[in-house]
């Protein structure tokens, strides 16, 4: 049972971490905790299934797509919203809240528009393959998941770290002032960000609309709430904190559930992370108030 | 020209006689038709309507036919309260159907009984309604009927030892349900092997499941609505589970097949009605109902079609005079000694066993529907073959 439950493990916390991952990028670079990411990923999910199932699309085709419209979604949200809120220089709390504002706009458009039931892919899209090994049950679709959220970390922490584009990002992420005087063009990389992070949300509402079954307007709630989690444990725009934060939580879930009582799981991952913040309240990976209000 | 209007003159003159020889039989319906609970009122209303249709064409009871006089009780004590007094004191009905909520049952019935007129609930099904009095009746039939025959049908059939439960445990529904699976499995002897919960919004079981395989049941069951239901099953094939299901109510939607596809085959499930009973009278309700009403009946249209059925069955031998209350007592005297066959199958009464002792109405008495799922579909269950 314990592999299994290894397994089950990693595959929730690659979910927590691929979801947190374009959350963490946006704060990154521009100290916005976007509140409509759960929505983002939701719209991704609707889109690779309307793909799917209006056009027939192959899945890796529709993967792609969905992460175009969402990405192109991420990037409305940022002229529109963000870039008006940036240029009055808001205080930080307006664009949060204006985030929830989108995030509703997003859910109630979906429930108007694919209704309020829950869908799913129809069946066949999903790969099939299964492999046993011992008592442990594998699906294609896991590994998949497992795959594809380590390979596009690890392309965005290879990205920030080794080329031209990551050491601008960083920049912009001490001081976007500074980086403009640098001749940074900090608006462009502003939205290239918002359009990543956004199309990251999208790959991730399609695996798991793939990997759980289960395709609502409101499915972008609770894995937000683990995303905020998973954020603030991982130090704040931390990429690697994503990552590690991620797995910790759905570890900690997991666990949790297998081995103290299925009503713990919640209970547990969120009482570690208080315990977590008490010891180092700026997360595992992040420095002391790295970004000022 | 002539022709329809010897027609017409033909009505009338039978409209008059009728009203001349034969009075109306005024019965009282206090439904929710308004409201939350307005998607079981409704269906309850149309189910009775089709029945007296169906009475009133075949020319009533004994030459007198059924005049409903409806009420909107809006799914609220309150103006259950009202409805059942205007339908009593205004309306001078013989008796009262209704209300569509327990609540409202536990408020409205005390002044039914009081005022010695029967109120017949056909979708009450909380614990302690009849014990209000003995003008209480109903045919609706509780979940504490239906599971112990749904848990003994599928224990008999696979040889069950050993089960492991899931319920969510955030939803009334789920939870109650589940209460009532946990008192069936003590009382049948089975051993359980883990009992896991999850929330509402869950989509991942994964970690309950992989626990509940761990301990090798015979059975999984499932206090669950249909959707997550379907993916509880998706999800246990997937981690190699073989066990076939056990559901509640919650099973009855042709939604579990739509996602759950084959997962489900050899799930066991019970309902007080099916909408694939062959019986003639279940096929005849089911075409009239969709007739009129351009949609499928469900349960709840099927006890109020098969609750009119059985006051008609009981007015048969009542003397409709002049006096109200002689009539109304009638009624009464009459009810509990009916016995029918109606669309959810043969129906009779039993006396309630109440709480302390004291006279109080009737529940029913009726036999589940037991279903398996073969072919992702469900299959009424015929026994072993």
């Amino acid at each position: 049972m314990l592999s299994q439950q290894l397994l089950n493990a990693l595959t929730l916390g690659s979910v927590y971490a691929l979801f947190a991952l374009g959350f963490t990028l946006v704060f990154g670079v521009l100290a916005v905790i976007n509140l409509s990411h759960g929505a983002v990923f939701m719209v991704g999910s609707y889109a690779a299934l309307f793909l799917v199932t209006r056009f027939e699309m192959p899945l890796w085709l529709a993967l792609l797509a969905a992460m175009a419209v969402s990405g192109m979604l991420g990037l409305l949200i940022d002229v529109l919203i963000l870039k008006p809120l940036r240029a009055r220089n808001a205080p930080h709390l307006i664009p949060m809240i204006a985030t929830i504002g989108v995030a509703i706009t997003l859910s109630s458009s979906a429930q108007g528009i694919f209704g309020a039931e829950i869908l799913r892919f129809p069946e066949g899209t999903i790969p099939a393959g299964e492999f046993i090994i011992g008592d442990v049950h594998v699906r294609a679709i896991e590994i998949g998941i497992v795959g594809i959220a380590f390979t596009l970390m690890a392309v965005l922490f290879l990205a920030i770290r080794r080329t031209q584009l990551g050491r601008a990002l960083r920049a912009i992420a001490e001081s976007p002032k500074a980086a403009s005087l640098l001749g940074i063009n900090v608006e462009g990389l502003f939205h290239g960000t918002s359009f990543v992070a956004a199309a990251l949300g999208g790959a991730a509402g399609v695996l798991i609309g793939l990997d759980f079954n289960a395709i609502t307007p409101l499915m972008g709630q609770p894995i937000l709430h683990k995303g905020i989690a998973v954020i603030i444990l991982g130090g704040m725009g931390d990429i690697r904190g994503a990552l590690i934060a991620g797995m910790f939580l759905g570890f900690a879930e997991v666990m949790s559930k297998a081995y103290l009582s299925s009503q713990l799981g919640d209970a547990v991952a969120f009482g570690l992370l208080f315990l977590i913040l008490l010891v180092r309240p700026s997360g595992m990976f992040g420095r002391v108030l790295e970004r000022k209000a | 020209m002539s022709f329809p209007r010897k027609t017409l003159f033909l009505a009338a003159a039978a409209m008059l006689a009728g009203g001349a020889l034969a009075a109306d039989i005024k019965i009282g319906v206090a439904e929710a038709l308004s409201g939350g609970a307005a998607q079981y009122g409704v269906a309850i209303r149309n189910g009775f309507q089709v029945a007296a249709d169906e009475i009133n064409a075949k020319g009533g009871v004994n030459g007198n036919k059924i005049q409903l006089v409806i009420e909107d009780e809006q799914g609220k004590k309150e103006e259950a309260i009202n409805v059942f007094k205007k339908l009593i004191f205004q309306d001078k009905v013989l008796m009262i159907f209704g209300p569509t909520l327990s609540n409202s049952m536990f408020a409205a019935g005390p002044v039914a009984n009081g005022a010695k007129i029967v109120a017949f609930g056909t979708s009450n099904t909380a614990g302690g309604i009849t014990d209000i009095g003995p003008y209480i009746f109903r045919n609706s039939v509780m979940e504490s009927d239906v599971l112990p025959v749904t848990v003994a049908t599928a224990v008999k059939h696979y040889g069950i030892k050993k089960v492991a439960v899931i319920y969510g445990n955030d939803d009334a529904f789920t939870k109650s349900g589940y209460d009532v699976f946990k008192k069936v499995l003590a009382d049948q002897k089975l051993a359980v092997t883990s009992t896991e919960t999850y929330v509402k919004g869950d989509v991942d079981f994964k970690a309950q499941l992989t626990k509940i395989k761990a301990g090798e049941p015979d059975a999984v069951v499932c206090s669950c609505l249909a959707e997550e239901a379907a993916n509880i099953m998706l999800q246990s094939r997937s981690l190699g589970i073989k066990a076939p299901f056990i559901g509640g109510n919650g099973f009855n939607s042709p939604k579990l097949f739509e996602i759950s596809r084959l997962a489900g085959e050899g799930t066991f499930v019970g309902s007080p009605w099916s909408n694939v009973n062959p019986a003639p009278v279940n096929v005849n309700f089911v075409n009239a109902y969709k007739q009129k009403y351009n949609a499928d009946p469900n349960q709840f249209a099927a006890q109020a079609y098969d609750a009119l059925h059985i006051a008609a069955m009981a007015l048969k031998s009542v003397k409709l005079s002049g006096n109200l209350e002689a009539a109304r007592q009638a009624l009464r005297d009459a009810l509990p000694k009916v016995s029918i066959s109606g669309a959810t199958g043969p129906f009779k009464f039993r006396p309630a066993v109440t709480k302390d002792g004291k006279p109080g109405g009737f529940d029913a008495d009726q036999t589940p529907f037991i279903y398996i799922v073969q072919g992702g579909k469900f299959t009424l269950y015929t026994g072993k073959k």
